[in-house]
């Protein structure tokens, strides 16, 4: 098989502050690397295909669905996901916000959501509901109907200040 | 069975604690279907049928067996044939031939994507690769998608070997697998005396759940033929009952572990994958891992079901309801199952009608097999019941509500399949509409140029299922306790269970921690689904609290070496009656309790809760021009019996309202006419992202329920029944249309106008 003999390439990146040496095949997204080459499983996979945001990373300071990028792109790159949100000292406001406004319910897509509502709030530090909304409509929730997830987003905005 | 629900200041019960499950959710660490990995796990891959309808010639699977990486292939050639053994109309129930046909075709693809093989390969690549080498042979019969080409005379038939049932007669050669009819009063009568009779037809398109975690499958067939398997389920006792019955093997052969489900809403209670990497294993003696596509969701697995519901309505001069007739015919999928009796239950469950009668098909089309969709049938009869009604209301004159409260369901009504309703809440929701800021408020009927708004109002019900749960709890040496449940926790149940231990126990929720488990390790809990897991598996939770307090008494009395009459537990602390001075808390007595530590369990078999109701109150503003509908005020009132933890409580109202708005607008499965789904991805699906609704306000109504000690009902169900008849009926407000397909989308919506011009 021709393509199974393509070789693995070396990549050097930065995740969640950690710069780490990896190997990669080149045909695989970073959504799978990250699940299964670096071995951290917040990132979700919902649909592969760009259109539910379960897998978005922080990719230099832009939001990406991690499965529309490569994991050979991400060369000398930083990256942040879900689980580089926390600290030792406790959880991102974000995290203890969905917490309290039970911003989730079966959770998979959670982890994208805090990632997004991340990047929203290091941008916009005191974003309108409309604003929220549109910086979360790359995420899909099946679960919530979004109202407390917004709620969250706006306390969490409120208590980070 | 607790008669009247306790009535006192709950301490627990009502507040909003963070749920125990939430820090490793929000941190990543949750382990759900895809995530679980296991020492020299091989990957599986499944082939899949290109056409909705054919028979399978041959299969060569020999190319992908010589493939380098890839250590096994099978076919349905590998699954014991099973006979037809039991089917029937529950959420859980059907012909185990069926069951295993679903898994892996044997003779005959009945839809697009139904497996005819699978292999296991050293990684995804190579099993995706290996799928293609695999050579099918099909013949290509016509398909049939909906139920009025099923129903035609020369319909190309799906189950050749089958019979239907007609009103108990046994039928060969037909596509209608069911046909029930539930008969009461004299509708002939009732209509003839009615002032004014209304009659429509709805037409729904097949739905899927639209869960964001696809479905997943991981097994380890082991050498003394035990086989544990890992999943994303709402059952790990269902998902055992049927890997056993696919593979045949004795129940105590299979263990289920269920990992954190990314969402279900019915469709994860059937098994896909889980007897295919069993097999794999069985052939390879390693774990094997299958995941399915965003598309093989689509194609392969859920949906609710579509179909067609005629209702109408006979009502005398002073509006009362004389007479209602239904004509329900649902699509069942591939296989026999529409949820038809439910169906029946549902049509008609919100008013006090004295004779009727409900015809209700059930019928199989080259489409995935259905399964369970948040209230099973119920939204696609109301669809049909309560246009009917807002159209009685707009003839005559009469206020929607007051319509509905002059004939409403209450305790003591007869319901369609025959018993009276107990206690339920439907009255109170209908005067907290009526109450509401919502319904007070103005509409904006004059909004910008080219824009016009309107205000619908509907009715929803689901009946909220009992059955078995099983709940065991450990008193911890620090004085906490250890919860173990069964019931896998898919928005918020782990949390709402341990609240009603709590509440027993007079403890905080944090200190009684809960823990879902393996079927080895816990009695028999039925599916997280029928909105019946904080009602059952919480009343087991409350009588194992009971139990364990029991024990707690026995123990102090032991210890103390007095009476355990004289002895009495309230929160947290167990005190003689006697001598005050004498008292230890949880903490003393669980550090060395005399004969052993402090256990107890519990289990439930359960009847109904009594059933939920709903009433929602929609504000839209549709784009004339492009006929884009903007939901602008949303209201959703639930009778809730009692709000364990009212955050969940409210998610559910707001997240089912959200299914069943993107129910009324958007979604469908669009089929070619060769039986294809065109828009298998979440792209075109178009499930509503956040900017597509609005805030979604919530009025818990509390009636409890008779059934339960707390007044517990099942509330996720009911909010998804009235949204697509609540936009229906907000649409005829707004632009004097009568939409009567679903979705009310906006090419729908500016055909109308155009028909109307």
């Amino acid at each position: 098989m021709a393509e199974n003999k393509v070789k693995k390439v070396a990549v050097n990146t930065t995740i969640n502050g950690e710069e780490m040496d990896i190997l990669v095949d080149p045909y695989v997204s970073l959504l799978e690397t990250l699940r299964e080459v670096v071995g951290i499983t917040g990132t979700k996979e919902g649909c592969n295909d760009g259109n539910c945001g379960a897998c978005t990373v922080n990719l230099d300071g832009r939001i990406v669905d991690s499965c529309l990028v490569l994991g050979v792109e991400v060369e000398g790159k930083n990256i942040e996901t879900v689980e580089g949100m926390a600290n030792p000292d406790g959880l991102h406001p974000l995290q203890q916000a969905f917490l309290e406004e039970a911003a989730l319910q079966c959770g998979i897509c959670t982890p994208g959501f805090l990632v997004s509502a991340k990047a929203l709030l290091d941008n916009e530090p005191d974003p309108s509901e409309e604003r929220i909304r549109h910086w979360l409509a790359g995420n899909l929730c099946r679960c919530t109907g979004y109202d407390k997830i917004v709620k969250a987003v706006t306390k969490a905005s409120k208590e980070s200040k | 069975m607790v008669s009247t629900p306790e009535n006192k200041n709950y301490k627990v019960i009502g507040t909003r604690p963070i749920r125990h499950d939430g820090y490793d959710k929000v941190t990543g660490r949750a382990q759900y279907g895809a995530d679980i990995k296991l020492p020299g796990m091989l990957t599986g891959a499944v082939a899949r049928s290109p056409y909705a309808h054919a028979k399978i010639k041959s299969i060569d699977t020999s190319e992908a067996e010589k493939m380098d990486g890839v250590f096994a292939v099978m076919t349905a050639k590998d699954l014991p044939r099973l006979g037809d053994v039991v089917r029937g109309n529950s959420e859980e129930s059907g012909s185990e031939k069926h069951l295993s046909e679903n898994v892996m075709a044997f003779d005959k693809v009945l839809y697009k994507g139904h497996v005819v093989a699978a292999v296991a390969a050293k990684d995804q690549n190579t099993a995706f690769e290996a799928v293609k080498k695999i050579k099918v042979d099909y013949e290509v019969l016509k398909p049939v998608i909906d139920v009025d080409q099923a129903m035609a005379k020369d319909a190309s038939i799906l189950h050749e070997d089958y019979s239907g049932d007609h009103l108990g007669k046994k039928v060969k050669n037909t596509n209608i697998a069911a046909h029930v009819r539930h008969e009461n009063g004299d509708i002939d009568n009732g209509f003839e005396k009615s002032d004014l009779v209304v009659e429509k037809e709805v037409d729904m398109q097949t739905v899927h759940q639209g869960y964001l975690e696809p479905h997943s499958g991981t097994a380890v067939w082991d050498e003394e033929d035990r086989v544990k398997v890992w999943t994303s389920t709402q059952g790990s006792f269902a998902v055992r009952d049927s890997v056993s019955k696919v593979l045949d093997l004795d129940v105590s052969r299979v263990k289920v572990t269920p990992m954190e489900i990314g969402g279900g809403f019915g469709g994860k209670i059937p098994i896909y994958l889980e007897p295919i990497s069993a097999v794999l294993s069985k052939k390879t003696r390693r774990p094997v891992k299958t995941l399915m596509s965003r598309t093989d969701v689509f194609d392969a697995t859920g949906p609710g079901p579509g179909g067609k519901v005629k209702v109408k309505i006979g009502i005398d001069s002073e509006g009362k309801i004389l007479a209602a007739y239904a004509d329900i015919r649902l699509e069942a999928g591939a296989y026999p199952e529409a949820f038809i009796e439910a169906a029946a239950k549902c049509v008609f469950s919100c008013y006090d009608v004295p004779s009727m009668k409900i015809d209700a098909y059930d019928v199989v089309v080259n489409k995935p097999s259905s399964a369970p969709y948040r209230a099973p049938a119920s939204p696609q009869v109301a669809f049909a019941t309560e246009t009917v009604v807002d159209e009685i209301c707009n003839i005559k004159g009469y206020d929607p509500i007051d319509f509905r409260l002059k004939n409403v369901a209450e305790k003591g009504t007869r319901t369609a399949l025959g018993p009276k309703y107990r206690t339920i809440g439907l009255k109170e929701c209908l005067e907290a509409a009526k109450d509401s800021d919502h319904w007070k408020s103005n509409l904006d009927s004059n909004p910008k140029p080219g824009k016009k708004r309107g205000r619908g109002i509907a009715s929803g019900y689901w009946f909220n299922i009992g059955f078995k749960s099983s709940v065991n709890l450990s008193l911890n040496p620090d004085g906490k306790v250890a919860l173990i449940e069964g019931s896998t926790d898919i928005g918020g149940s782990r949390a709402s269970i341990a609240m009603q231990a709590a509440e027993v126990l007079g403890i905080p929720a944090e200190d009684v921690r809960p823990s879902v488990v393996d079927t080895d390790s816990i009695g028999i809990t039925d599916v997280t689904g029928g909105s019946r897991t904080t009602y059952a598996t919480g009343y087991a939770a409350y009588n194992a609290a009971h139990k364990l307090i029991e024990q707690i008494i026995e123990k102090s009395a032991l210890k103390w070496d007095i009476n355990k009459d004289q002895i009495e537990y309230s929160d947290g602390v167990v005190k003689s009656k006697a001598d005050s001075e004498l008292k230890m808390t949880l903490k003393e007595i669980a550090d060395d309790p005399p004969g052993g530590p402090i256990v107890s369990s519990a289990s439930v078999d359960l009847e109904e809760a009594g059933g939920g109701f709903a009433v929602h109150i929609a504000d839209l503003e549709i784009d004339e021009e492009t006929g884009k509908t903007d939901i602008v005020n949303y209201t959703a009132i639930q009778d809730v019996g009692k709000a364990i933890h009212p955050s969940y409580v409210e998610g559910q109202m707001q997240g089912g309202a959200a299914q069943g708005i993107g129910w009324a607008l958007n979604e469908e499965y669009f089929m070619s006419d060769d039986g294809i789904m065109l828009n298998s991805s979440y792209l075109d699906y178009r499930m509503p992202t956040s900017l597509d609704l609005p805030m979604i306000n919530t009025i818990m109504v509390e009636v409890p329920s008779e059934e339960h000690p707390y007044g517990v009902r099942g509330v996720g169900e009911p909010p998804i029944v009235p949204p697509v008849p609540a936009i229906g009926n907000a649409i005829n407000n707004a632009l004097g249309l009568r939409l009567l397909s679903t979705p009310m989308k906006p090419s729908r919506i500016t055909e109308a106008l155009k028909r109307k011009k």
